[in-house]
């Protein structure tokens, strides 16, 4: 039963492709400015081809290419495919295509605004610093395709639920709708912030802009981000992993649970962004740590379960002892590629994991707040499992929709071993810097880690120099993807496309409950919504009564206000 | 939900508590908090410092483009300092070397933290926010000294 195909018309094909191939290249761009970046730090090299000197520039490529463009992409492309083809229904293609072309269109105008240097703002364009409003406009375009193309899917998954009355929504449906959810009720703040706040004043419609409000909004939208990053990758742990390793999944309803406790618990935590903000009173950043804590939760219940789907799978082939499983796993099988993506992801998020709940600890939060600690926490959570999971996805999705077989396998399982390499050193460089005060989001090679200024710290230099190391071997696990990603591209068809079907590695449950009392969104929609109005009125009224006065924009190279 | 599930549901939440009940204990009996919401405080546009006790002082900083003011602090050992930060232009971040303050700078809004320095020596502090062009010059420093008769604030760049 799980290893059915599914034939996808051809313009649904194309889109999917297309969704995923353009992104790539965007991505490809992005990473290149991550090599800059810390070359740039390390004083190595002071401009470079693509952004000139503007070290910020490139940084704000980096983040919104990335973090924001490439992931938005995915989790779309994931779900035109994954949803059809568990629900076994074809999407709306006319949609589904307007979706994408939204998407595209308002992410190159996003890219080329940046390029120019009309919007070094940064991935989170905090103002008063003012992007050209072509930017936001760029950001909404990219956020209302994600909304149309996810629309797109609730008509296909209502009418499945007519005609099987009764029985369990896929697992894989249940995850993406889960993605999705989150990200809309997310997405409703920024897009309050960009339509009320940041484009009329970037338009100078309005003259002023309260800071911390806009702040405020932004990160009831940027902590659930994460989560719409990293729920498309949890699918692909619960519904492909366990049958790639060659066992089942252990519980079907631990995945169940899991996804539900992100709707409740996604949102509501914003404020731990926030804890060293004015404006804010700190019985609120406690409860939204509360929260952080609640939300930790079905991350370990996913450690393991998934950890327990693999022991079993370990098992069935014969494995001794408590940890024999460990060396059972298929980890450098050419042919199952997909696997070294999956595992590679899952043991960087121990690390991941743990930097998060010390982020989270409220006080903790004092020693590692915006210092270099912090990239080096979430390269090793979205650009660990989450980007591992999504490059892996891609290489998958493409080449099932172009009906090709996947080519330089060998290259393709290496690179996520290799990019974990680089990413472990990099990450420990940023982490140890950041505890000795090293501050993110700053060119410290043209200060900090130059002899011949005052303000060099010469303590920090070694850490500067392992990101340099660290992100180069990232970076050429990247090109071994991306050779292998293109060259697949490029080669030929395996047949008439006419005949090509599409086919996933859906685990089977080890442990199959009935779990009535998780077979419906709603009741957690609303819990979800409850614990955002108490979680957020008391936020949100503590910044109106405890700001004052307004912002004028700002550009990045003058301290004189733009009007 | 078989009994090994049971477990580790289990002990995944009394590891959740076991960190919060820290956090608590921590904010409660060691008095160590973040940052909370200021309201009876006039806004101010320049930066002082002054002596309110034997060995306290409050001193309020000005954060702009592209640097503190002031950008030198120069104190005796022992001192406790009530740090008022706001800012006069856009977001900055300002953050002690070696200390446990850590404050975001953000125009319309005072941010306040208590902190002491028990050891001499020179503690920088560097602009943490991206605030534009010249970000990464943006910093000062605290000069904490065994034997001072005149603690005094600095302007300028370092
Ligand atoms: C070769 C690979 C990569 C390298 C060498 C690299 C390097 C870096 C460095 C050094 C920073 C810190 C810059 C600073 O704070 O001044 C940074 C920031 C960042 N990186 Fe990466 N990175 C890579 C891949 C990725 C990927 C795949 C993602 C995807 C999600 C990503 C997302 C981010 C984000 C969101 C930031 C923060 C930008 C900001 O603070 O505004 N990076 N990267
Ligand atoms: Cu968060
Ligand atoms: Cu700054």
């Amino acid at each position: 039963m799980s290893d059915y195909t599914f034939r996808f018309s051809k313009s649904e094909k194309r889109l999917v492709a297309v969704l995923i191939i353009i992104p790539m290249v965007l991505l490809f761009i992005g990473v290149y400015g991550g090599l800059m970046q810390t070359l740039f730090r390390a004083g190595i090299i002071q401009s470079d081809p693509f952004v000139g000197g503007d070290y910020y520039k490139g940084l704000t490529f980096h983040g919104v290419l990335n973090a924001i463009v490439f992931t938005t992409f995915f989790a779309v492309a994931f779900g035109n495919a994954i949803i059809p083809y568990s629900l076994k229904k074809n999407l709306n293609a006319t949609i589904a295509w307007i979706a994408g072309i939204l998407m595209l269109v308002g992410s190159v105008v996003a890219a080329i605004v940046i390029l120019i240097g009309e919007a070094t703002v940064l991935y989170t364009f905090y103002p008063p610093l003012k992007a050209h409003p072509l930017f936001y406009i760029g950001l909404t375009l990219l956020v209302v395709g994600s909304w149309v193309a996810s629309a797109n899917w609730v008509p296909m998954y209502l009418q499945w639920r007519k005609e099987n009355e009764g029985k369990k929504t896929p697992l894989a449906v249940v995850g993406m709708f889960t993605t999705f959810i989150v990200w809309f009720i997310a997405t409703l703040a920024v897009a309050v912030e960009i339509l009320f706040m940041l484009l009329p004043w970037s338009l100078g419609w309005i003259d002023e802009i309260n800071v911390m409000l806009a702040r405020t909004l932004f990160w009831f939208f940027g902590h659930p981000l994460v989560y719409f990053w990293l729920l498309p990758a949890y699918v692909m742990y619960y519904v492909f992993m366990p049958k790639l390793a060659g066992g089942k999944l252990y519980s079907d309803m631990a995945g169940r649970l899991v996804f539900m406790m992100f709707i409740v618990f996604s949102v509501p935590v914003g404020t731990h962004h926030q804890y060293m903000d004015p404006a804010i009173s700190s019985q609120w950043k406690l409860l939204h740590g509360i929260f952080t804590f609640a939300v930790a939760l079905p991350s370990l219940i996913t450690a393991f379960t998934i950890a327990a789907s693999l022991e079993y799978a370990g098992k069935l082939k014969g494995s001794k002892g408590l940890f024999g499983w460990m060396g059972k796993l298929p980890y450098f099988k050419k042919e199952n590629w997909f696997f070294a993506y999956l595992i590679t992801g899952l043991i960087i998020f121990i690390f991941g994991g743990i930097g998060g709940i010390i982020n989270a600890s409220y006080q903790m939060n004092t020693v590692v707040h915006n210092t270099a600690w912090v990239p080096g926490h979430f390269h090793l959570t979205v650009a660990g499992p989450v980007m591992l999971a999504f490059l892996g996805g891609s290489l998958y999705l493409v080449a099932q929709f172009l009906n090709k077989e996947v080519r330089l396998k060998a290259w393709a399982m290496l690179s996520p071993y290799v990019y974990t390499i680089g990413l472990l050193i990099m990450s420990y460089g940023l982490k140890i810097g950041g505890l000795m005060g090293m501050p993110r989001r700053t060119n410290t090679g043209a200060s900090y880690a130059n002899p011949d200024s005052v303000l060099y710290q010469a303590d920090w230099i070694p850490y500067i120099d392992l990101t340099v190391i660290g992100g180069s071997i990232m970076f050429v696990g990247i090109v071994m993807y991306i050779i292998s990603f293109f060259t697949t591209v490029f080669s030929k068809s395996k047949g008439a496309e006419e005949d090509a079907i599409v086919t996933f590695p859906i685990s089977e449950p080890l442990h199959d409950e009935p779990a009535t009392w998780l077979r419906n969104f709603k009741p957690y929609i609303i819990i979800a919504i409850i614990l955002i109005v108490l979680s957020y009125t008391p936020v949100i009224y503590d910044v109106l009564q405890a700001t004052y006065g307004g912002s004028l924009p700002f550009s990045p190279d003058s301290p004189v206000p733009l009007r | 939900m078989d009994n090994s599930e049971k477990l580790a549901l289990g002990l995944s939440g009394f590891l959740l508590v076991l960190f919060f009940g820290a956090i608590m204990y921590a904010a409660v009996a060691k008095d160590i908090d973040v940052p909370t919401c200021i309201t009876d405080m006039d806004p101010f546009v320049t930066d002082t410092l002054f002596q309110t006790g034997p060995d306290t002082y409050e001193l309020q900083m000005v954060a702009r483009m592209w640097a503190f003011q002031p950008s030198t602090v120069r104190l005796p050992v022992g001192s406790t300092v009530d740090l008022y930060v706001t800012s006069q232009d856009i977001i900055h971040g300002f953050k002690v070397e070696q200390h446990n303050v850590n404050l975001m700078a953000i125009p319309g809004a005072i941010n306040y933290m208590r902190v002491t320095f028990n050891k001499p020596g020179e503690f920088m502090y560097a602009c943490h926010e991206f605030c534009g062009a010249a970000h990464h010059t943006m910093a000062g420093r605290f000069i904490i000294e065994e034997r001072l008769d005149e603690p005094e604030i600095i302007g300028g760049t370092l």
